[in-house]
């Protein structure tokens, strides 16, 4: 910490090779190839463009949501009733597709209405002061229950024909609409993050809450727009899940918010806040994904998979924190 | 020479970190029924030094003796059982089990075969701890319910019912109201006459002289002097301590006053203060003292708009003006550099320029957008001006010193270019070094035409350096005296709610 009083300060220290290799994003990429060049030497329709392809059509929706719902939980706050949002959004596009409506009102209906959701959690966090984790597995089961209420045991499947582009249309080759859309979103989340005063500030409260407000943060009203964020995008991939259904069934999406909040989790985000990037829960999702597909060609059944994805979240974890531990013990400092 | 021999002492301690030598072949003696102050800047060593006697660190070298032999201790547990206690600030008590269960955390008292706990003999056992050191508790209180000072005694307690016969109080009375303080005291007269060898770690120079027997002194992690109390003075103590002779008198430059920048009139809280109006001019410090509890802090927050409950008026420089927020007051000029420098003033985990820029993002960004280059521009401009000590403006703030920390608070706040600045106990627990530095820098402040607030519990600190002073006695301003007419008993009577 002493440095001589004629050399300037230096803006940063860091050795560039040293810190990426530390980097969170650099080990789950690490992971993520492991993963990648297993499955291709053990299945060989592993590496076909188009099985790829159809493999991204396994996580995108929940990608969407992971990239609002990541800078959330850097901002201390949860919601997990993201599913329930899409199930909502879901049956009101169903009931207003009923109508004969045209396909830009039904997009912007489950658009609105995950907005309306997400606003309405916003505001209960924001103005009683509740923990957004009993709020939101409050709402999740509110919003869920008025699914239920409506519907019964209806299923509702009278979307225009063109309404299946946003779930099954490709935009170009084997790229399709749900990938680039997702592959956008990540690139302005990114940007939202990594590069603007917003980003800054969610860093900020997450670091500090008390200190972000003394500093000038309104930091009511940022949680109020995160909440609203995730919001939209819930009601983004309940048009994209829709699509690709061709149908909205009271179970839509049911346990997505596990899942969401686990590709957050993987991608190195701190779930007490504070720290993550929007890099490490893209990388994240690819490696849920790939992991999915891959177990998936092998006809490895679901529980299987889930006691595989489970024990991957662990493991991938736990790695950097034992690793973290022996160091410290080998350099403890002041 | 002592006529008893050492209960506890280190022999030749070195601990040794990546880059630096934490402690450099230090010695320490602690005598039974004694009080040692170790007293040295912040990074002199004292806490890798607790932290070596109560087993979280090994030394790589050095001998520790304990009751006349030879000892090692491998972990806190070792530290324990071997009666050596520290309580700290951040002693860990938990706020919602009662006064008895924190005593006897990790070490319940059982009966039966099942090893069922037994609550009423640990509250028995709790009310006769609490008897004997003269505590006015009850085992079964809440802790949350208690002030810092009783939950003091709470630790005190717990460090009794295991027999603790070395006891080390990291900076006891740093939260302490003036009671409170004399009530610790107390406690710490009742330790020495059971026997036990206490070392007392303070900032405080009055603290040491009232209460301790011995001294030892620290420097950069090296043992630099010991003796008895009354072999020593002050300055003495404090030229050991930097190793350059200190002048105890504050940089105080009287700056010319200008016209009145900042006004508050008639603000009140439904319980923490009521009719509190004063004004601030150009080039001046106005220090408010008072005891913890008085309602100083209280009516900053509210001036800042962090009191949703409190009613007044603020006027800048005769314009009236509505502070709802925090992010109102920045705007208005109005920055706070808060008390709680940890909780409210840093955020640790994030790099020292990004912290300085955080309060005028939208000054150094572009249409929203970071910009990384200007953000280190204002970081080493304020930086510099404060002479923050660190090897790079990236550093993580959580690892600059607590002195250094205050300086980055105060850079992040002058970057704003405020025309009042309300500093809350700026010095409060930072070494004597970053102290004058902060001082110094108030003084170039009021100089260059800005307004100072400043409150602070340290009687010196207030008549050292305001031009007025607003003394409080519970929720209300009792007084108010110029530099020339405030004398020390004036103040304390008044802050005391004495009739002079």
């Amino acid at each position: 910490m002493e440095q001589s009083a004629k050399l300037p300060i230096p803006n940063t220290l860091s050795t560039p090779l040293k810190s990426l290799l530390v980097r969170w994003e650099t080990f789950l990429l690490a992971v993520f190839a492991a993963v990648f060049i297993a499955f291709s030497v053990t299945s060989p329709y592993f590496l076909n463009v188009w099985n790829l392809s159809d493999a991204t059509f396994n996580f995108t929706e929940r990608a969407l949501i992971a990239l609002p719902m990541a800078m959330l939980i850097i901002c201390r706050e949860i919601d997990l009733s993201v599913a329930s949002i899409i199930a909502l959004a879901s049956v009101a596009m169903g009931y207003v597709a009923q109508t004969g409506a045209d396909v830009p009102l039904i997009v912007l209906t489950g658009i609105t209405v995950g907005l309306l959701c997400g606003l309405f959690n916003g505001f209960v966090v924001t103005t009683f002061g509740i923990p957004s984790i009993v709020v939101t597995i409050g709402t999740m089961s509110l919003f869920r229950g008025i699914t239920q209420g409506l519907m019964g045991n209806q299923v509702l499947r009278d979307y225009p024909f063109e309404f299946a582009f946003f779930g099954q249309g490709y935009v170009y080759w084997v790229f399709s609409f749900q990938f680039v859309l997702f592959l956008s979103c990540a690139l302005l989340f990114y940007i939202l993050l990594h590069r603007t005063n917003f980003g800054r500030r969610t860093y900020a409260i997450g670091n500090n809450p008390t200190a972000a407000e003394f500093s000038g943060i309104k930091v009511r009203r940022h949680k109020m727009i995160l909440f609203a964020m995730v919001g939209v995008m819930a009601g983004v991939a309940s048009v994209l899940l829709t699509s690709r259904l061709g149908s909205t069934r009271p179970a839509i999406a049911f346990g997505w918010e596990l899942s969401i909040v686990t590709m957050v989790v993987l991608g190195g985000v701190n779930i007490l806040g504070g720290s993550g990037t929007i890099p490490g829960v893209v990388i994240a999702a690819f490696l849920m994904g790939v992991v999915t597909f891959g177990l998936g060609l092998m006809n490895i059944p679901g529980i299987v998979m889930n006691i595989i994805i489970g024990l991957m979240l662990i493991t991938v974890i736990s790695i950097p924190v034992i690793m973290r531990r022996i160091q410290q013990h080998r350099s403890r400092h002041l | 020479m002592e006529s008893t021999s050492p209960l506890f002492a280190l022999r030749n301690v070195t601990k040794v970190f990546p880059g630096v030598r934490a402690l450099d072949d230090v010695r320490l003696e602690l005598y039974p029924g004694q009080v040692t102050a170790l007293v040295g800047e912040n990074g002199a060593g004292k806490s890798t030094l607790v932290k070596t006697m109560t087993g979280i660190y090994q030394p790589e070298s050095g001998e520790i003796w304990y009751d006349g032999q030879q000892v090692t201790i491998r972990n806190p547990e070792d530290a324990r059982q071997m009666g050596i206690t520290a309580i700290h600030q951040e002693t860990v008590l938990f706020d919602d089990m009662t006064v008895a269960e924190n005593i006897f955390a990790g070490s319940y008292l059982t009966r039966g075969r099942f090893g069922n706990l037994d609550w009423k003999a640990m509250n028995r056992r709790a009310q006769e701890i609490l008897h004997d050191i003269e505590a006015p508790l009850s085992p079964t209180a809440m802790l949350s319910g208690l002030s810092i000072g009783q939950k003091h005694m709470v630790a005190i307690a717990r460090a009794l019912s295991v027999d603790a016969r070395v006891v080390i109080l990291d900076e006891p009375t740093a939260a302490l109201s003036h009671h409170e303080i004399h009530e610790l005291y107390e406690l710490v007269r009742r330790l020495k006459a059971r026997g036990t060898a206490i070392m007392f770690i303070t900032h405080k120079f009055d603290e040491i002289f009232a209460i301790a027997d011995r001294y030892t002194v620290f420097r950069d992690g090296a043992f630099v002097g010991d003796g008895r109390i009354e072999d020593v003075t002050e300055p003495e103590l404090v030229e050991m301590m930097v190793a350059r002779s200190l002048n105890e008198t504050y940089p105080k430059v009287e700056a010319p006053l200008g016209e009145e920048v900042f006004r508050a009139e008639g603000f009140s809280h439904p319980t923490e203060f009521a009719d509190i109006s004063f004004a601030v001019r150009k080039g001046e410090i106005l220090g408010f003292y008072g005891l913890v509890g008085a309602g100083r802090t209280e009516i900053m927050r509210a001036l800042i708009g962090l009191s949703e409950q409190a009613r007044g008026e603020i006027y800048i420089e005769g314009q009236r003006v509505s502070v709802r927020s925090p992010a109102d007051a920045v705007q208005a000029g109005l920055v706070y550099v808060p008390e709680e420098r940890q909780q409210q003033g840093v955020m640790l985990d994030m790099p020292i320029y990004q912290n300085i820029s955080l309060p005028q993002l939208h000054r150094t960004s572009r249409a929203g957008f970071l910009s990384t280059r200007n953000e280190l521009a204002v970081a080493r401009q304020y930086g510099e001006r404060l002479n923050v000590k660190t090897s790079s403006w990236s550093e993580l703030v959580n690892n600059l010193s607590g002195g250094n920390q205050q300086k980055v608070v105060i850079a992040k706040w002058l970057a704003t270019h405020p025309r009042v600045i309300i500093m809350d106990e700026p010095t409060k627990g930072i070494d004597i070094g970053s102290k004058a530095a902060v001082h110094a820098f108030m003084s170039e402040l009021v100089q260059q035409g800005l307004a100072v607030i400043m409150v602070s519990s340290e009687l010196p600190e207030i008549m050292g350096m305001a031009d007025r002073m607003i003394v409080m006695n519970e929720g209300r301003q009792v007084r108010e005296f110029t530099r020339d007419e405030a004398t020390a008993e004036a103040i304390v009577s008044a802050a005391t709610g004495v009739r002079a």
